[in-house]
């Protein structure tokens, strides 16, 4: 988990330009980083290469605008990386 | 290419859907007003123009890998870079390829020559989502055979 976070935080830190102090597993990435979503596409980008999975963001967004799911969710960056090692679990129980 | 109705790609010349690759060609016309004031007595391609088609050359690509089930937007260019002046009357090859293939989103690398030589290159990123209306797939379909696009490319697999 640790190393998930400091992998992400890293990415957000070099893709965003954020100084990598500010940067916390309780920080949400919308609302305390102030990452737009435009932004968030290279964030994605990043982990997508980095862990070898594909965010469903299109899944979460939809989520969110339907109610189902608060932004908190997906973009609170501990709440980020554990859904990023299930997508990594899921791989590798797949391969 | 008739600049007037943004429609910079003349014809798809290969499209690989296993190796996620295009190339197409397009006509820079001899004469147009933008040469007009693009500068006056050095006509050249305005980048952004040259940006365009490659973010059309992509486009195509995605469309295809997509089925044409959803449509590409353009969302970000990165590290474009206009190596040498394009002037009217030149022939463009331009070349693209995916970088990645996210959710709800892609990015692509493509490439603009003139007679082999690099003239221009991008990064791009597209977001895309299902076709918004009837009227857009219509026109798409259209626009798919003018460009000569290899409907078997997207049927057999």
């Amino acid at each position: 988990m640790s190393s998930t976070f400091d992998q992400v935080a890293t990415i957000i830190a070099e893709t965003c330009d954020i100084p990598r102090d500010t940067i916390t597993p309780e920080s949400h990435a919308i609302d305390d980083l102030g990452i737009d979503s435009l932004d968030f596409l290279d964030i994605a980008f990043a982990i997508d290469k980095a862990f070898g999975i594909k965010l469903p963001l299109e899944k979460w967004t939809q989520e969110v605008n339907d109610g189902k799911a608060t932004t908190e969710q997906y973009f609170v960056l501990k709440n980020l990386c554990a859904r990023i090692d299930e997508l990594v679990a899921a791989k590798s129980a797949g391969a | 290419m008739q600049l007037e109705y943004f429609q910079l790609i003349d014809r798809i010349l290969d499209l690989n859907i296993d190796a996620k690759t295009i190339q197409v060609e397009a006509q820079v016309p001899e004469h147009n007003t933008i040469f007009e004031g693009h500068f006056p007595g050095y006509p050249i391609m305005p980048g952004v123009l040259l940006i365009e088609s490659m973010a059309q050359t992509s486009g195509w690509l995605l469309l295809a890998l997509m089925k044409f089930e959803r449509m590409p937007f353009l969302a970000a260019i990165k590290e474009a870079k206009m190596r040498g002046f394009v002037s009217p009357g030149e022939l463009l090859t331009i070349d693209a390829n995916v970088l990645h293939e996210g959710s709800g989103y892609a990015m692509t690398e493509a490439k603009v020559r003139v007679g082999g030589k690099l003239r221009c290159n991008a990064t791009i990123t597209f977001s895309h989502i299902p076709f918004p209306n009837q009227d857009l797939r219509g026109h798409m379909d259209a626009e798919a055979k003018r460009v000569g696009f290899p409907q078997q490319a997207i049927v057999h697999d």
